[in-house]
């Protein structure tokens, strides 16, 4: 057997646990009386803090600017839902290509910075879009958003529903084609080379890698992503905020990813599954207090399990592994 | 000297009011292994850096291949042939050795194979890869994270990333940098087998390595170049002793 054939097989390969995950996302839709408008929350969410992961967790770039990109696909669906252009999918399709435009400029921007003057910067671009919508009351309705935005059938056959049926099963379709795409792309060189460049740029440069190009266009596929994202939150719930891009946004989208775990495409979807949920349970429970929990949570598994959810069980499984024996001396880095 | 791969001319480098070198007139000959010594801040690093294209020098020219590259990018001058490696381990920490040669191979080719699953049926990338690390001993380490290789390993992996990119002119800056001398010893022998054919320019501390290993050798000290010959003529040379003893 060729080992270097084999490895880069393995990582390119399906493994069964990724196969049962989206079966289940599938398979909650047909639980009785479950939350399916929490659940295509849910869905939106990990697709943005999907998108993040794309910069953050494969290029090592802390953004606290994401939700800029999630508030542009989400108002460019609201104006065109507003405007009389009602099909959604086409609408997802314009979200994306303005959200990269944008994100391409920004990679522009920022690709030369690190640290603390990327996070300001970052910061700072979505502190001025957030202010600008808020302002702008005549163009984006201010404060209370954009007023009587309709959304058509999707394909011209399923209506959106009262009870969230057609939302979630668009969200999670959508999503998973999203899915596809990031996984393609960090399974690619591409993907090999933006890992190099998280872990050693001098290294890069000096491998002849078009080091700044990448992070332009990582953060293009990241902001269309986000602005995918985006949209279908104004879709699925028929109306856009400036909630859409606040600053708690990208604060939030941090800390799903961070709970979730980074590198790993699936992190963010089990960070929204556990903040969303618990949001929505501790609210019940004291709709002012919530946010305690939250940070309690977040404080507990930075320090417990440092590298977040998913990563962490993915040693634990790696170790049940080897006390079966079966393991090959197969690394735990899921991370390609 | 007939064939002058690589050669500055008055080159200069400033750091604000600091001048690290000034007139710097260095030539390399096509297939020499050359070394450059000299005290701590006579600029060594720094001249690697910027024929590298790393650090822009305040004036000179950069001649490589008879072509001023001065305006030329690092990746440019890397394609072209001009490969360093780093004084301080510059590895990628969490990826395995594999991957990372697979990664150089990959850029060296252009990224011509967008997918992994596409790598993996690439036979002839992946058998130059694994034939790579055997060459530097690593092949029984192909699937170590980086960062859990011995530190003489990473060494070799460090030479083996620049290596990949098959240079004209490999730059080694202090490649046996916190061996012990004895490791030193063995990890220039295994390149001088090793880099047999290209042209190798590095930058070491140890006299006896320099004058075991080095065709030529040129002497930097604080302000510019002293001189540049052969060992022999190096060693018995009133300046460099003075260079180094102070005296």
């Amino acid at each position: 057997m060729n080992t270097p054939t084999a490895y880069f097989e393995g990582l390119a390969r399906w493994k069964p646990l990724e196969i049962v995950f989206w079966l289940v996302l599938v398979g909650l839709f047909f639980v009785p009386g479950v939350n399916l408008p929490l659940l295509s929350q849910i869905i939106i969410w990990g697709l943005f803090a999907m998108s993040l992961d794309l910069l953050l967790g494969y290029r090592g770039i802390l953004t606290m600017g994401h939700a800029a990109f999630f508030g542009i696909g989400a108002y460019t669906a609201g104006y065109l839902g507003k405007f009389g252009w009602t099909e959604p999918i086409s609408a997802l399709f314009l979200a994306a290509a303005i959200a990269a435009a944008v994100g391409l400029l920004a990679g522009r921007l920022v690709r030369s910075l690190g640290g603390i003057a990327l996070l300001m910067v970052t910061l700072g671009l979505n502190l001025i879009l957030y202010d600008f919508v808020l302002r702008s009351t005549e163009l984006t309705g201010g404060d209370d958003g954009l007023q009587g935005v309709v959304i058509g059938q999707v394909l011209g056959m399923f209506k959106f529903d009262l009870y969230g049926k057609t939302a979630y099963l668009y969200s999670l379709a959508v999503a998973f084609l999203m899915f596809l795409i990031a996984r393609a792309l960090v399974k690619s060189s591409f993907g090999l080379a933006l890992l190099g460049a998280r872990e050693n740029i001098p290294r890069m440069i000096m491998l002849g890698a078009p080091v700044g190009k990448d992070v332009s266009a990582a953060f293009a596929i990241a902001a269309a992503m986000a602005g995918v994202a985006g949209a279908l939150l104004t879709q699925t719930i028929q109306s856009v905020s400036p909630d859409a891009l606040s600053f708690q946004r990208s604060a939030d989208v941090l800390v799903i990813l961070i709970l979730g775990g980074t590198a790993r495409l699936y992190g963010g979807f089990v960070g929204a599954f556990v903040f969303l949920f618990l949001r929505d349970w501790l609210a019940q429970l004291n709709p002012v207090y919530w946010y305690f929990w939250i940070g309690l949570l977040l404080v507990v598994v930075v320090a417990f399990f440092r590298k977040g959810i998913v990563p962490s069980l993915g040693v634990l499984f790696t170790r049940m592994q080897k006390k079966r024996g079966t393991d090959e001396r197969t690394p735990n880095r899921a991370a390609l | 000297m007939s064939d002058i791969v690589l050669e500055t001319r008055d080159l200069r480098k400033a750091f604000g009011g600091l001048v690290v070198f000034d007139r710097l007139n260095f030539t390399l000959a096509r297939g020499e292994r050359h070394a450059i010594i000299g005290p701590n801040g006579a600029g060594k690093s720094t001249f690697v850096s910027l024929v590298t294209g790393l650090l822009q020098p305040t004036a000179g020219e950069i001649v490589f291949n008879g072509k001023v590259v001065n305006g030329q990018t690092p990746q440019e001058r890397v394609k072209a042939g001009l490969v360093r490696t780093f004084q301080i381990n510059t590895l990628f920490a969490s990826l395995n050795p594999l991957e990372s040669v697979a990664l150089a191979l990959l850029e060296r080719e252009g990224r011509a194979k967008p997918s992994l699953a596409k790598v993996a049926r690439e036979s002839a990338l992946l058998d130059e890869a694994e034939a790579l690390l055997a060459k530097f001993g690593l092949a029984g380490e192909l699937l170590t994270p980086t960062n859990m290789l011995a530190y003489g390993m990473q060494r070799l992996l460090e030479v083996v990333m620049a290596f990949a990119m098959r240079p004209q002119v490999l730059l080694l800056d202090e490649p046996a940098a916190g061996l012990s001398t004895h490791q030193g010893h063995e990890l220039f022998a295994q390149l001088a087998t090793l880099t047999a054919g290209t042209t190798v320019l590095f930058i070491e501390h140890d006299m006896n390595l320099v004058f075991r290993y080095a065709e030529r050798v040129s002497v930097f000290a604080a302000g510019g170049m002293v001189m540049q010959d052969i060992p022999e003529k190096v060693r018995g040379d009133a300046r460099v002793r003075e260079v180094y003893l102070g005296a």
